[in-house]
């Protein structure tokens, strides 16, 4: 029951996440930027939580973190976006900058936030959560589902969707019929903003109820990344890979719990290794057959035949 | 009064160090095929960019209809019904054909696709101009002339009226070649007016009403094609006579170069092998010419003679040396040069200069380089002296970056490096493919020069104009094995079809 409910809980957080990567990469832009904006998304969130009056309506409270967290990824996003699409910057190095920025702006909000040194946050997460025939679902679980199924209707039957994965496939071509590259990859990466925030929300506040920011998000964006390409920038296979990946996620968390595993005796860092040792491996299998979106990480220069 | 539908009147647009339209006027009557010709660089493709809205040009304007209009990108250029075909497909790989025809007008209803009706018309279209096309059909598994009907289709989905086709007949095979000009036909038969972007007189002759030609970025003017003749509408195109014959002076054989002995090689894609126990000889002063039909083996042939795949059996001798197994810098040692099929992928580094492609076979020789370090001040006399010689054409000297230049002139860099650096054997590959008229004069003689100067050639062509015209001696090649072999005086096209087309092989064949 208890590797159940985390491995929901995970399974959400990486697809959430994943699906917002793939709505970046499929525009043309590589976000290896999940990890930090998940971080800006949970900060963002988690203080919202903290800053709402005692009083407020528990809905409210959900509702308006939420919404915090989304519109802070997005916020944060937008840097990626600027500097890979208007100063063609390269896009993994702009990435990886962002996740140290994000790192360590975490910190020191967090530390304002509380006023000392301290960055653990605390909060109050029952709002989130509520019981269905004695397993504990949060509200992250049913947003992750609708979000999914908006995910793939977008991405598959609408216009935006095909405008945008064209992008990130020939952009040439998509600009050859009018359509505005530069305009689609913005949105594509501020998608993935709103969805990385989310994310970072669901990945803390369901478990515990105080986050310390000095681990930041712990690689869950970066696992995510693995999702995403394990899951072959496809909605419906990112969500099978999220569940796969959440398995081993919540396995180190619950293994001292498992009579079977704790007999076992192995140090609780292997199984805290595991998740990336899988993504590895299953990298490894995959990355071989693994078909990325064709223009990514290539800015798109008008000028140029 | 002529019923013009599109008029480009006293065009200019420059670029820095280059002027690519000088002042050049095109009108389009309406329902005719129009020829654009010109060699490569001539400004063709600048002058259709600037009606497609890709450039501004600095001077002049363009008219639809009488009224002057203004393009200033191809959102502009499809409202006023113009549509092209690049020469380079704009199509996405992923998508089915029907995604990449509604592509940017995309049938919706509150952003969600409707897709019903769009693949009723493009059907619909699709049968009504003979463009045989599976809707469904993902991009990056048909082929080429699918590719291109789909292109058309994108264009008369969007009803355009002003059809641009840029150099469409480079990528095809001879026999959709035909099928496309069929289909220009119908197309001008249902109205549409339409602009064919060429080097190629044979299909300018076979499908245009007339033809405008220019040269350098000037126009040398408009003709009727019932009016005029091949050498006619070349000697425009290049402002002197071309000849279609290549001079040769009489073969004078001398040692064997090549000795290709029992050579296998397994294909990359198959099970089967590609090319199945090979043998000949080349000697010095001949120019043998290995013929075919694209993928009997050719391609996969010259990968392993010239180090870039490994035959699973049979030997390669270099003037009596084994080079089997050995690496291609030590062929290229050896004396063996490479005109590569695909120049963009085997011949040049395409971010590199000029300078630095051209010193690719011998930037380690002690005149290049000290301890690891290049003198680029020998280079750039090096690469200078080379431009010079072989007239390569370029917008900044030694420091263009290859990528930039046309392809004739990327072909001549090539072939200036590898004949300069003296070879035994010179191996060429489909040289003059996607060149003009001009530059395949100039390279024909370069090759026959190589075979007068007592070196062996090797040439691999598909086109039996090419065959024919150069070679001293035709090995025709089907299905991986040599199925015969001819004196080019003594043989005929039709014969060395039957036997490229596996319908006859010489008993014992070589």
């Amino acid at each position: 029951m208890l590797l159940l409910k985390y491995t929901l809980i995970y399974a959400v957080v990486f697809m959430l996440v994943a699906l917002g990567g793939m709505f970046s990469e499929r525009s043309g832009i590589i976000n290896i930027a999940l990890e930090g904006i998940m971080i800006i998304g949970a900060l963002g969130g988690v203080i919202a939580l903290g800053l709402m009056p005692a009083g407020t309506a528990p809905a409210v409270l959900v509702l308006v973190s939420i919404l915090i967290s989304a519109l802070a990824g997005m916020i944060y996003s937008l840097l990626l976006a600027f500097a890979s699409i208007h100063l063609k910057a390269d896009q993994t190095i702009g990435g990886t900058a962002l996740n140290m920025l994000a790192m360590a702006l975490g910190i020191v909000i967090a530390r304002g936030y509380n006023g000392s040194t301290l960055a653990k946050i605390e909060y109050n997460n029952k709002p989130f959560l509520f019981e269905v025939g004695g397993l504990t679902i949060n509200v992250f679980l049913i947003l992750g589902i609708a979000l999914l199924l908006i995910s793939f209707v977008t991405l598959y039957r609408t216009k935006f969707g095909l405008r945008l994965m064209a992008c990130g496939e020939h952009p040439q071509a998509a600009d050859s019929v009018g359509i505005n590259v530069y305009k689609m990859r913005y949105a594509g990466v501020m998608i993935s903003g709103v969805l990385g925030g989310i994310g970072g929300l669901a990945y803390v506040i369901p478990s515990v109820s105080s986050w310390n920011f000095e681990v930041g998000v712990t690689g869950a964006g970066f696992l995510s990344l693995a999702v995403m390409i394990f899951g072959q920038w496809k909605p419906l296979r990112i969500a099978f890979a999220a569940i796969f990946f959440a398995i081993f996620k919540a396995l180190a968390n619950i293994a001292d719990s498992i009579d079977l595993l704790a007999a076992l005796g192995w140090s609780r860092d292997i199984y805290n290794m595991m998740p990336f040792i899988a993504s590895m491996i299953v990298l490894a299998f995959t990355s071989k057959k693994s078909r990325a979106p064709k223009a990514e990480g290539i800015p798109y220069d008008k000028g140029q035949r | 009064m002529d019923d013009y539908v599109i008029e480009m009147l006293n065009i200019t647009k420059e670029f820095p160090g280059i002027r690519a339209n000088d002042n050049v006027t095109l009108q389009l009557r309406r329902g005719e095929v129009h020829a654009l010709l010109g060699e490569n660089g001539a400004g063709k493709s600048t002058l259709m960019s600037v009606l497609f809205g890709l450039y501004q040009p600095e001077l002049g304007t363009i008219k639809k209809n009488g009224q002057v209009v203004e393009i200033k990108n191809p959102n502009d250029a499809n409202a006023l019904n113009i549509g092209m075909v690049h020469q380079h497909f704009k199509l996405v790989e992923i998508f089915s054909v029907l995604d990449n025809i509604i592509l940017g007008v995309e049938p919706n209803q509150a952003g969600f696709l409707q897709k019903k009706e769009a693949r009723e018309k493009v059907l619909r279209l699709s049968e009504q101009y003979g463009l045989k096309v599976d809707p469904d059909a993902k991009i990056e598994e048909i082929s080429v002339g699918m590719q291109q009907r789909t292109e058309i289709l994108k264009m008369l989905y969007r009803d355009n009226e002003i059809l641009i086709f840029d150099e469409p007949t480079a990528v095809l095979t001879p026999q959709e070649i035909d099928e496309l000009i069929q289909i220009m036909k119908e197309l001008r038969a249902e109205g549409k007016s339409i602009l064919f972007i060429t080097h190629k007189l044979n299909e300018i002759m076979a499908v245009a009403d007339r033809c405008t030609v220019l040269r350098k970025g000037k126009c040398i003017g408009t003709v009727d094609i019932a009016d005029t003749t091949k050498e006619e509408l070349s000697r425009m195109m290049v402002g002197r006579d071309v000849s279609f014959e290549v001079e040769k002076a009489p073969i004078h054989l001398g040692d064997v170069v090549l000795e290709v002995r029992n050579v296998t090689v397994p294909s990359p894609r198959h099970k089967n092998n590609s090319v199945k126990d090979v043998s000949f000889d080349v000697r010095r002063g001949e120019i043998v010419c290995l013929a075919g039909i694209e993928g009997n083996g050719q391609t996969e042939f010259v990968y392993s003679l010239t180090g870039l795949t490994k035959q699973s059996s049979g030997t390669f001798r270099l003037c009596g040396k084994d080079i089997s197994h050995a690496t291609v810098r030590q062929r290229s040692k050896d004396g063996m040069s490479h005109i590569p099929e695909d120049r963009h992928k085997h011949g040049l580094v395409l971010d590199y200069t000029l300078e630095q492609n051209l010193v690719l076979q011998r930037y380690w020789q002690p005149q290049f380089q000290h301890g690891g370090f290049i003198n680029f001040g020998a280079v750039r006399t090096y690469a200078a002296g080379l431009i010079e010689q072989y007239d390569i054409r370029s917008g900044q000297g030694p420091t263009t970056i290859s990528r930039s230049m046309s392809g004739g002139n990327q072909q001549k860099a090539i072939i200036a490096r590898e004949i300069d650096k003296e070879p035994e054997l010179l191996v060429a590959v489909q040289p003059t493919r996607g060149l003009d008229v001009g530059a395949i004069e100039y390279i024909h003689k370069q090759l026959v020069a190589q075979r007068d100067a007592g070196k062996a050639v090797l040439l691999v062509s598909l086109e039996l104009d090419e065959v024919m015209n150069v070679s001293d001696r035709i090995l025709v090649m089907y299905e991986g094995e040599i199925v015969g072999e001819f004196d080019p005086k003594q043989t005929s096209v039709q014969e060395l079809g039957l036997y490229m087309a596996g319908a006859k092989r010489m008993e014992g064949g070589k």
